[in-house]
C-alpha cells in the first residue's frame, strides 16, 4: 500500500512523477479512464492514480452528456417536459415518467384513478426488469465474458421493451404517464401477452443463476470487491440496491407506500457485506420480487377509466407551492423538486438523480483494487449518464 | 469441485446453442432487410398531417392552423403561418388553413404531443422508420406538401385509430349540420311569424314584408 501522500492532482498533463518512502517503488501513473471507454458506460470519465496497477486515487468527471434538462423544463410547460424525462434515464423511462407525474399530481393535487395506478406498478415493476436485466448483462460485460450474459439479458429485455413499443408506441421513449393518469389503455391481448411474459421469466432467471451465479470466475472476481460501509453509504445518501446490498433496509415502496404498492405482498432483499457480489444478487432477488408483484397485480387489475376526467393536459397551471415527488427508481430514490408560481411553466424544476449520487462514493469503493476492479466496481452501482449529466 | 459453475454455464450455453436452430423461441433474431418488421399499431416515428383526400392534399387538409402543436412541441421543431382567408374545414365550418407548415425532423423527438394535442384530429403520428435523406438541412426539413398524407394512408397504418376518428368527425359533421337545419328552420319560423303577424292585424301597411331566405352560413 502507498504510504505517501497523494500527488496534488491535475498539476502536469503528463504522467506524474514523484518520490515515495521506498527506494524501490515506481512512479505513481495518472490515467484518464474515459470518456470514450468502452466501460465507463457511456461518456464518464475516472481519473485514477495507479500505483502498478493498485488504484490510489480517483476522480470521477461527468457533464460529457449535459443537455441542460433542468433549464429546459423550466421553460417549457409542465407537460411538455414529460417527453424530456424519458432521456434521464433512458433505460427506464416508464418509472422516470411515473416520478415526474407524481410530482406534479402532489403539486395540483390531482387524483389518479384505480387501474392507472394498478397500470403504473406493472409497468415500473416491468420497468425494473428490464433495468436490472440490462445491468446484469453489463456487469458480466464489464468483468470479461465478451456479450454472451448481455445478449441472454437483451432477449429478455427485448420482449419486454417490444411490448412498451406495443403500448406507447416506443421502444425506450415511452412518454406514457400524464398528470391525472395514463396515455394509452392497454388492450386485453397486451395484458395477456404481459402477463404471459412474466409468468415465463423466473424460467430465465433459473437458467441465468445456473448459467453465471456459481461460476468461480464471477465469484473470485466480485466477492469482497467494493466493499462499501453501511454507515458511509447511509452518510452519502446513497439509495436503491446499493444501499440495500449494505443491509441497510430502506426501499420507499415500503416506506413512502407510494401508489398502491401497500396492496402488493413483497419482500425487500437485503444484503450483508456490500460488496459487488450482494449488488449483484440484489438485482437478480429483486427480479423475482418485481415477478411476485406483477403477477399479483395482473390479477386484480380493475376495469374503469385510465384517466381522472378532471385532469387538464394543455394549459395545464396548478397553484403556487412547491413539491417533493419520489419513487423507488431501478437505481434508487428519483425525486422531482418543483416549485411552482402559479404560471404554466414550473419557477424551479430539480431532478435528484439516483445514479449521480450513488457515484459519489466510487472513490471509496475502488481505493485498493486494481483497475480490472474499478470497472465492474462502477458496472455494478449502476449508472446511466443521461441520469448523472441530465 | 473447483470448475462446476463453470461447466454448468457452459452446458446452458451448449443448449441454447442447439436450440438456435430447432426451438423456436430461442431463434429470436429478425433478418431485417428481408422480414420486415410488423409494428404494432401504436408505433410512432414522424408526424404526418392528414389530408381529407388523396387527389387534393392541400385543399382538403384538416389543419386549421391553430398552433396549438406549435406551442407544445417540446423542442419547438413546428413552423406554421396562418392564411389570410378562409375556407371549410372537415365539419363544414369556415376556418384558417396553413400556408406554411413546417417540421424539421431532424429536430423531432418523436413524443407524439402534437398529435395527442390537436383538437382537429389533424397531426397524427406516421409510422416510418427509414427516412434517410441526403441533404441534412433541406431534406430533413418538410414542409406542408410532404407532411400531407392522405387519411385511407391513415386508415392503413393505424385502421381502429381512424376508425375511431372517423366517427367522431362525422358525428361533428352532423351535428353541425343538425344545428344548421336547425338555426335555419328557427330562423325561418320567426321570419314566417313576422310575416303572418302585420298580416293578421288589419294592415297597417299595405306592403307585406318579404320573409328572408335563411342564410346558408346560419
Amino acid at each position: 500500500m502507498i504510504t505517501a501522500a497523494p500527488a496534488p492532482f491535475g498539476q502536469s498533463s503528463g504522467p506524474t512523477v514523484r518520490r515515495v518512502n521506498d527506494p524501490l517503488h515506481g512512479d505513481l501513473l495518472e490515467v484518464s479512464m474515459g470518456p470514450q471507454h468502452p466501460s465507463t458506460h457511456g461518456v464518464f470519465r475516472m481519473d485514477v492514480t495507479l500505483d502498478g496497477e493498485v488504484i490510489v486515487k480517483l476522480k470521477p468527471v461527468f457533464g460529457y452528456l449535459h443537455r441542460n434538462h433542468e433549464k429546459i423544463a423550466e421553460n417549457t410547460s409542465y407537460l411538455s417536459s414529460m417527453p424530456y424525462t424519458d432521456r434521464l434515464d433512458y433505460l427506464c423511462s416508464m418509472s422516470t415518467n411515473w416520478a415526474y407525474a407524481m410530482a406534479v399530481e402532489k403539486l395540483s393535487g390531482q387524483a389518479v384513478p384505480d387501474r392507472a395506478q394498478y397500470l403504473r406498478v406493472i409497468l415500473a415493476e416491468l420497468t425494473r426488469i428490464v433495468n436490472h436485466a440490462c445491468l446484469v448483462g453489463f456487469l458480466f460485460n464489464d468483468l470479461g465474458t465478451s456479450f454472451t450474459p448481455l445478449l441472454y439479458a437483451f432477449r429478455e429485455r427485448e420482449k419486454i421493451i417490444d411490448l412498451f413499443e406495443a403500448l406507447s408506441g416506443s421502444r425506450m421513449m415511452c412518454n406514457y404517464q400524464r398528470f391525472g393518469g395514463c396515455r394509452v389503455d392497454p388492450t386485453p391481448e397486451w395484458l395477456a401477452a404481459a402477463s404471459k411474459l412474466v409468468d415465463n421469466f423466473p424460467r430465465f432467471l433459473d437458467e441465468y443463476e445456473t448459467m453465471l451465479t456459481g461460476n468461480e470466475i464471477l465469484l473470485a472476481r466480485t466477492q469482497g470487491v467494493g466493499r462499501l460501509d453501511p454507515k458511509h453509504a447511509v452518510n452519502a445518501g446513497i439509495t436503491g440496491p446499493v444501499l440495500r446490498a449494505c443491509g441497510v433496509n430502506y426501499d420507499l415502496r415500503k416506506v413512502d407506500a407510494y401508489g398502491f404498492y401497500p396492496r402488493f405482498d413483497f419482500r425487500v432483499p437485503l444484503g450483508e457485506h456490500g460488496d459487488t457480489y450482494d449488488r449483484y444478487m440484489m438485482r437478480i432477488l429483486e427480479m423475482r420480487e418485481s415477478v411476485k408483484i406483477l403477477q399479483q397485480a395482473f390479477k386484480v387489475l380493475p376495469a374503469g377509466p385510465i384517466m381522472d376526467p378532471k385532469a387538464k393536459l394543455r394549459g395545464f397551471r396548478p397553484k403556487p407551492g412547491e413539491t417533493y415527488g419520489r419513487l423507488e427508481g431501478p437505481k434508487g430514490e428519483l425525486g422531482f423538486y418543483l416549485l411552482s408560481d402559479g404560471t404554466p411553466n414550473p419557477y424551479r424544476y430539480r431532478v435528484r438523480p439516483p445514479s449521480l449520487i450513488n457515484l459519489t462514493l466510487l472513490e471509496e469503493m475502488c481505493l485498493g483494487h486494481t483497475v480490472a476492479d474499478a470497472v465492474v466496481i462502477l458496472g455494478s452501482i449502476d449508472i446511466v449518464l443521461g441520469e448523472v449529466d441530465r | 469441485m473447483l470448475g462446476s459453475g463453470i461447466i454448468k454455464g457452459l452446458a446452458v450455453t451448449a443448449k441454447n446453442f442447439v436450440g438456435s436452430y430447432f426451438v423456436p423461441e430461442r431463434m429470436v433474431t429478425e433478418q431485417y432487410p428481408e422480414d420486415r418488421p410488423k409494428l404494432p399499431e401504436n408505433y410512432r416515428s414522424f408526424p404526418l398531417l392528414v389530408s381529407e383526400t388523396a387527389e387534393d392534399p392541400m385543399g382538403t387538409l384538416r389543419c386549421v392552423a391553430c398552433q396549438i402543436c406549435e406551442k407544445e412541441c417540446p423542442p419547438q421543431c413546428i413552423y406554421i403561418e396562418k392564411s389570410k382567408d378562409k375556407k371549410p374545414d372537415a365539419t363544414g365550418k369556415m376556418q384558417l388553413y396553413p400556408v406554411v407548415f413546417a417540421i424539421d425532423t431532424s429536430v423531432c423527438m418523436s413524443c407524439g404531443l402534437c398529435a395527442e394535442l390537436c383538437p382537429f384530429d389533424s397531426i397524427k403520428m406516421d409510422q416510418v422508420f427509414e427516412v434517410a435523406a441526403t441533404n441534412r438541412f433541406a431534406g430533413l426539413l418538410l414542409n406542408r406538401e410532404q407532411l400531407a398524407k392522405s387519411n385511407a394512408y391513415y386508415h392503413s397504418i393505424r385502421p381502429v385509430e381512424a376508425a375511431e376518428v372517423d366517427a367522431r368527425l362525422a358525428a361533428d359533421r352532423q351535428a353541425a349540420e343538425a344545428k344548421a337545419k336547425a338555426a335555419a328552420a328557427a330562423k325561418a319560423a320567426a321570419a314566417a311569424a313576422k310575416a303572418a303577424a302585420p298580416a293578421a292585424q288589419p294592415a297597417p301597411a299595405p306592403v307585406a314584408e318579404a320573409p328572408k331566405p335563411p342564410s346558408p352560413a346560419a
